[in-house]
């Protein structure tokens, strides 16, 4: 235990593979997850996200390879204990629809020696103090996503797993969601997160591992992933009226023109190409009014990847 | 903080308790089980003029015979969803996650189905003779009465660690309530049936008494019903089977055996299918 402490080193997945009856969801699963990472899994539905959560809960074996969490097998009984340091927020979340908002977090509490002033105020947190006192079964499929994270954060953990947590939320409860993950962050805890776009918790990520019927297709930070992939950088290049097209004849054959209107055009290019041509385009002198570089999208570089898997 | 193993029983047992109180469920049986055993300890004083049997002992007579039906069936309504239903609705997934153990869930679920039953037995059934009591019926015979609701709650544990078994094996909370009642039939009528039927077909050709001891002794109703019947010589005086259970060598303590054996074995395999299972 203490060398994986010193190692630093909370996940780790060594050739690991999950077949169900005759499918396999997870393939030659490898990484490692420092303490106090923000994870994010991507992909589709079915993609393996939830699969690979199962495994690290415990909730599952692997067919092969090995999973630790903390230093240990968490399918093995000796993981028991430890599941304290631990919160997960499940998929679509199901409570014991008869109990009231407040008994299901007691009784969650209670399972892990947490405070009843504690699930006091994580349900102001979450904002379900008012309905803490109605049943379940009433609940919106917000409030009950709500009602999983404030189960999920009890005991301070420091291991969270959330499984598509921002569904069902609005716009403003996932700020506030985004803050609370925040809270816990600078708390030294680290956090898993499963989504199917790269929009979550974009900024807050430390990496992203993005996955492919049940392969992981690649993993890292957003620079890193703009890096590995070959996408053009869009340019919108404007010019004095009626002069496009004339401009747009001297951009050279490293461009691709996209289209061409009165006064302003747009190309796509390689990376590599981008800082050639905007030299080139200020030699151009008067005739260029003004210049917009879009880096590519998050979609785009999604897109990319799962074409790229295919491939 | 480490929370105790029994304090973890306990929560789990605790939920299970406050269900039952919530759903109205243990207040329903109560009423039922209390209705029943005053209906027939009134029903079974009317004709007792000419019998040296006092009213509790023809009572246990009636009030066993009608639990062996009633009980199981009670247990297996407890019982048959525990498992399944939290594998369907997925509330067990997020149970699993946290601090608690397999066994733990089990064991905590048992905890609280068996303290519904007792609850519901206790306060119906000693409910029951309580009013009796009050009504100026004699107390006489009470050893056979406490002896008949405590059997009856380790019938009633039987029949939850089946429902248990049945609720990790099967799919859907369909099948299970469908199996339950299957179960139902099978241990309570069906058993009984083709031993009889065998007995009678086989006019004491082939089957000997040892056989036919033994085959009773394997049901868990059947062994209940003997014990019920033979454990005290009021009941098997008025029951017309007076040294019948000792002479084929059924002691009380060999009868609560078999059962107790029907409820460890149950909740063992329940245990080694629920540790395997994926969730």
């Amino acid at each position: 235990m203490s060398k994986s402490v010193a190692e630093n080193k909370v996940i780790s997945f060594h050739n690991v593979y999950k077949t169900y009856a005759n499918e396999t969801v997870l393939r030659d699963i490898n990484f490692n997850v420092q303490s106090g990472e923000c994870i994010v899994l991507v992909g589709h539905n079915g993609a393996g996200k939830t699969s690979l959560m199962k495994l690290m809960l415990g909730l599952t074996r692997p067919t092969s390879g090995q999973v630790e969490v903390l230093g240990r097998n968490p399918a093995f009984s000796a993981a028991v204990a430890q599941r304290l340091a631990l919160g997960y927020l499940p998929e679509s979340v199901a409570f014991y629809e008869a109990m009231t908002g407040r008994e299901v977090l007691m009784f969650y509490a209670r399972l892990k020696g947490s405070s009843i002033s504690e699930c006091e105020n994580l349900l102001e947190l979450v904002g379900l103090g008012d309905a803490a006192k109605r049943r379940v079964g009433t609940y919106s499929k917000g409030m009950r996503q709500r009602l999983g994270l404030a189960q999920a954060m009890l005991g301070n953990p420091q291991l969270l797993f959330l499984d598509e947590p921002t569904t069902g939320l609005d716009p403003i409860l996932r700020q506030h969601f985004y803050e609370l993950i925040d809270e816990l962050q600078k708390d030294g805890a680290t956090s898993i997160i499963s989504s199917h776009s790269l929009h979550e918790v974009e900024a807050r990520a430390s990496r992203f591992v993005i996955l492919k019927s049940g392969v992981i297709v690649t993993m890292g930070s957003l620079d890193e992933l703009y890096q590995q992939a070959t996408l053009p950088v869009r340019l919108k290049v404007s010019v004095a009226e009626g002069q496009a097209s004339r401009v747009a004849d001297r951009m050279g054959s490293a461009v691709n023109i996209l289209y061409v209107n009165n006064e302003s055009f747009h190309l796509t290019c390689l990376s590599s190409e981008k800082m050639p041509l905007i030299r080139h385009i200020s030699s151009l002198g008067e005739d260029v009014q003004d210049m917009q570089i879009m880096p590519p999208r998050l979609d785009e570089l999604y897109t990319y990847f799962m074409r790229a898997g295919e491939e | 903080m480490k929370i105790s193993g029994v304090k973890m029983l306990w929560v789990l047992a605790q939920k299970e308790l406050r269900d039952g109180l919530r759903n109205r469920w243990i207040g329903a049986a109560i009423l039922l089980l209390g209705t029943l055993a005053i209906a027939l300890s009134l029903l079974g004083s009317a004709p007792t003029g000419s019998v040296r049997a006092s009213d509790l002992d023809i009572t246990v007579i009636s009030l066993s015979s009608l639990s062996v039906y009633l009980i199981p069936l009670i247990a297996l309504m407890l019982s048959f969803d525990a498992l399944v239903g939290e594998f369907e609705r997925g509330t067990m997934m997020l149970l699993l996650t946290y601090p608690v153990s397999r066994w733990q869930v089990i064991m905590g679920k048992f905890l609280g189905h068996v303290l519904i039953l007792f609850i519901a037995i206790f306060a119906g059934y000693g409910g029951a003779i309580l009013i009796m009591i009050m009504l100026g019926s004699s107390l006489e015979g009470w050893q056979a009465y406490l002896a008949m609701m405590f059997s009856s709650l380790l019938l009633g544990a039987v029949f939850i660690a089946l429902g248990y078994l049945l609720s990790v094996l099967v799919k859907e909370r369909a099948t299970a309530a469908g199996s339950a009642i299957g179960l139902w039939l099978v241990f309570v009528v069906l058993y009984d049936l083709v031993l009889f039927g065998a007995l009678l077909l086989d006019e004491g050709q082939k089957m000997s008494q040892q056989l036919f001891v033994t085959l009773m002794l394997i049901s868990p109703t059947d062994s209940y019903r003997i014990f019920n019947l033979s454990l005290f010589d009021g009941v098997s005086d008025a029951a017309g089977i007076a040294g019948i259970a000792s002479e084929a060598g059924m002691s009380s303590s060999l009868l609560t055996g078999v059962m107790l054996l029907w409820v460890i074995v149950p909740l063992v395999m329940t245990l080694f299918v629920f540790q395997r299972r994926e969730l």
